[in-house]
């Protein structure tokens, strides 16, 4: 694997084998665990487009604790402020030697761009590229959903929520239907894309009646301003009709999985009684990002 | 002061004077002498090229063509649009008024006709912007750009987006018997829309734009064209919805004709991305796929094809789209729409619609030459004596590669670099002056 661009089309043994070095990760650097030198000497840049807490800094500590020296880009501040373009500011952080872009931009195709453009010992992860794809977000739900559960292949996992807009859900569904899982995306009709059946997951709206066949809920946020462009009426009905509450939870299997991406709306998408709950998971995500982002640095660090 | 020109032993094919033979053609003094033999009224020494195993056609016409002077000089210059259109082996183009001014005056016709005669390459025939700086507020001087040489008008690159404009401009037209060209878009349905909505856009996380996008406001104009006995042109239609309701409208049109009652001009256009290429071709990223419409579904391409074969789509033409490698080598959903199209133009038609056998070369030939002349209403596109000697020669079989790089654009914006392409103008004779030859 030369770069990490997306999960669609990743065949099934890369997938598992990238989830079974990220549980060799696990805790390292953490407290007196050493760290360790996969990335000695490699530099990582972090060109991140767009807003982001835990994913850049998720990014930046794994490929710290594997011994890299980490560049952070953002735009505020910066030459794209003066107008020089993406591919430009790419070329020139690529010229003072860097080995890994981490790269998040509000256009998809965005790494794919700086894989064409970059030179070819460099390499591309890509952190969300628009609404295409965000594989290190999948990698880490499917990696927490295998260590609380023991498998993903026959699990019925729901993505709930704004699928349309949604990179999370996209990576998401390729990476759990190439592993097995069956999966339900929920959401409001203007939110759920047309033809996304084909690729081989089951489309519901009526989240009371999803609820129960779930092993694992995914709560994709709502981007307020999905609402003000006329995608759905209301906070409040939004809430009403996909919220996950305590009530909704009396609804689910005893001992389902919540994740959730992140950042969430509380009192929103999901209750802070289920946020905080025992069924949550979603602290251990974050814990997990980084094991899996170390797995993918180093992996693709070691290919040639 | 040029010799007189013997194109000698082609196959001369003119559709309008449904001539295909092998025969030879006369040209003397800016204008068609005769076909056959030697004309009698032909004097002195005549220059012969041998055009055995080729084709001799009207001067191509491509009517819809973005030259972008004035105002957009970085992406494409009157100048080297129109070497572009001569190495083409096009000898008319109809430009699109959305410049910078726009050509919204009498004024702004009249220099792009003398931009057009100081580069001397090929005819430029300017069209007009149907509202006062493309608007779409209040109607252009129409009359006055009629003056200057407008042979059309569009607001094209956007709509006509009041229906009442779009309405009063039909009917405006009327006095000069002039054509709207539609640019069909109802703007809140793809607003941030960067290519076809369908299973590729929400695979790729892609704002898309939907065809009846496209099909609702081709409808709107159509009945507008019926309304008002007008007439009406669909630029690049893209849609297997547009192109049906052209072929209705079409129907109505002649049923009309047919029973002597008042009837009304409705055409369509298609263009060779459409029919060639399909929003498949979105995964790889590259803007140099996006263009507005944008390439559609599969059984779009095969609608518009169709449409090709049955004459619902009686004129191919480029959409000639030039930009600055610096604006579109850019993310997806920063580049601006558009292709360059003046040199890939024929190739593309002879390699899609001639090889695969969708069309005879005289109808192939027919939509590039006297069918869009009709719509502009120019005394072009005719091998007729006396009309003016804009002649392309076409070489129907040889192989060849197209290079971006080699093109006499001033951009580079082309999805076809690298294309292995069969056919291209081996001749291009404008007003009996040899604009370009690749004869030996």
């Amino acid at each position: 694997m030369k770069h990490l661009l997306g999960l669609e089309g990743m065949p099934a043994a890369t997938l598992t084998r990238l989830l079974d070095v990220a549980e060799t990760y696990t805790g390292v650097g953490v407290g007196d665990q050493p760290k360790r030198d996969d990335l000695k000497g490699r530099v990582v840049v972090n060109l991140f487009y767009e807003p982001s807490t835990r994913t850049r800094m998720s990014f930046g500590l794994a490929a710290r604790r594997l011994g890299a020296d980490v560049l952070d880009f953002s735009p505020s501040g910066s030459s794209t402020a003066k107008g020089e373009s993406f591919i430009d500011t790419a070329k020139n952080i690529e010229a003072m030697g860097i080995d890994i872009v981490v790269v998040r931009h509000s256009s998809p195709g965005a790494p794919h761009m700086l894989a064409k453009y970059l030179k070819p010992h460099v390499r591309v992860i890509n952190a969300g590229d628009g609404a295409h794809e965000h594989p290190t977000q999948a990698l880490l739900d499917i990696f927490t959903i295998r260590q609380r559960l023991g498998r993903i292949e026959g699990l019925t996992v729901g993505l709930i929520g704004d699928i349309m807009h949604s990179r999370v859900a996209r990576s998401n569904i390729h990476g759990l239907t190439t592993l097995g899982a069956k999966v339900i995306v929920c959401g409001p009709t203007t939110l759920v894309p047309s033809e996304v059946e084909r690729w081989g997951v089951e489309v519901a709206h009526r989240l009371d009646d999803v609820l129960p066949r779930c092993d694992v809920l995914n709560l994709l946020r709502v981007q307020f301003e999905r609402q003000r462009s006329g995608l759905f009426p209301s906070i409040r009905e939004y809430r009403l009709l996909f919220g996950v509450d305590s009530d909704r939870m009396r609804k689910t299997k005893p001992n389902v999985l919540i994740l959730a991406p992140g950042p969430i709306n509380r009192g929103v998408e999901i209750s802070p009684e289920v946020a905080d709950g025992p069924r949550s998971a979603i602290l251990d995500q974050v814990t997990h990002g980084l094991a899996v982002r170390m797995a993918v640095l180093s992996e693709l660090s070691r290919s040639t | 002061m040029t010799h007189p020109l013997h194109l000698r032993n082609g196959r001369v094919i003119d559709p309008k004077q449904n001539l295909d033979a092998i025969t030879d053609l006369w040209l003397a003094e800016g204008r068609i002498a005769g076909i056959g033999p030697r004309p009698a009224q032909l004097r002195g020494d005549v220059k012969t090229l041998d055009c055995t195993g080729l084709i001799v056609a009207p001067g191509l016409i491509d009517m819809h063509v973005h030259l972008r002077e004035p105002g957009r000089e970085e992406d494409e210059t009157i100048a080297t649009g129109t070497a572009a259109a001569v190495a083409g082996g096009i000898t008319s183009v109809a430009c699109m008024p959305n410049t910078e001014p726009a050509i919204d005056t009498r004024a702004a016709a009249e220099f792009v006709i003398h931009q057009a005669e100081r580069a001397g390459y090929c005819n430029v025939f300017p069209i007009g912007a149907v509202t006062k700086n493309r608007e779409g507020k209040e109607l252009a001087e129409l009359g006055g750009l009629v003056e200057g040489g407008a042979v059309a008008f569009t607001d094209d690159g956007a709509p006509v987006y009041s229906a009442e404009i779009m309405r009063r401009a039909l009917e405006y037209c009327k006095m000069f018997n002039k054509a709207i060209l539609v640019h069909a878009e109802i703007l809140e349905l793809t607003q941030g829309g960067v290519m076809n909505e369908g299973f590729v856009s929400m695979q790729l996380g892609l704002r898309g734009m939907p065809a009846v996008a496209e099909d609702i406001m081709i409808y709107r104009d159509i009945v507008l064209a019926e309304m008002t006995g007008g007439k009406c042109h669909i630029l690049h239609v893209s849609t297997a919805g547009g192109v049906e309701l052209i072929r209705q409208g079409r129907q109505r049109a002649e049923a009309l004709r047919t029973a002597g009652r008042p009837s009304f001009w409705i055409s369509g256009e298609a263009c060779p991305h459409h029919f060639i290429l399909t929003d498949e071709c979105l995964r790889s990223f590259d803007s140099n796929f996006k263009m507005s419409p944008p390439l559609r579904t599969e059984a779009d391409r095969l609608a518009v094809l169709e449409g090709l074969k049955d004459d619902t789509l009686t004129v191919l033409a480029t959409d000639h789209a030039p930009h600055a490698p610096e604006k579109k080598e850019r993310e997806l959903d920063q580049a601006p729409n558009g292709i360059l199209g003046l040199e890939t133009f024929l190739p593309l038609c002879i390699s899609y619609l001639i090889e695969p056998g969708h069309l005879s070369w005289p109808r192939m030939l027919a939509k590039m030459t006297c069918n869009p002349a009709d719509v502009l209403g120019i005394d072009r596109g005719t091998l007729l004596p006396g009309r003016p000697a804009d002649v392309t020669v076409i070489d129907p079989k040889v192989k060849w590669t197209i290079d971006k790089n080699a093109s006499q654009s001033k951009s580079r914006n082309t999805p076809f670099h690298g294309w292995d392409v069969t056919g291209r103008a081996v001749a291009t004779i404008v007003g009996g002056e040899i604009k370009m030859s690749r004869l030996g």
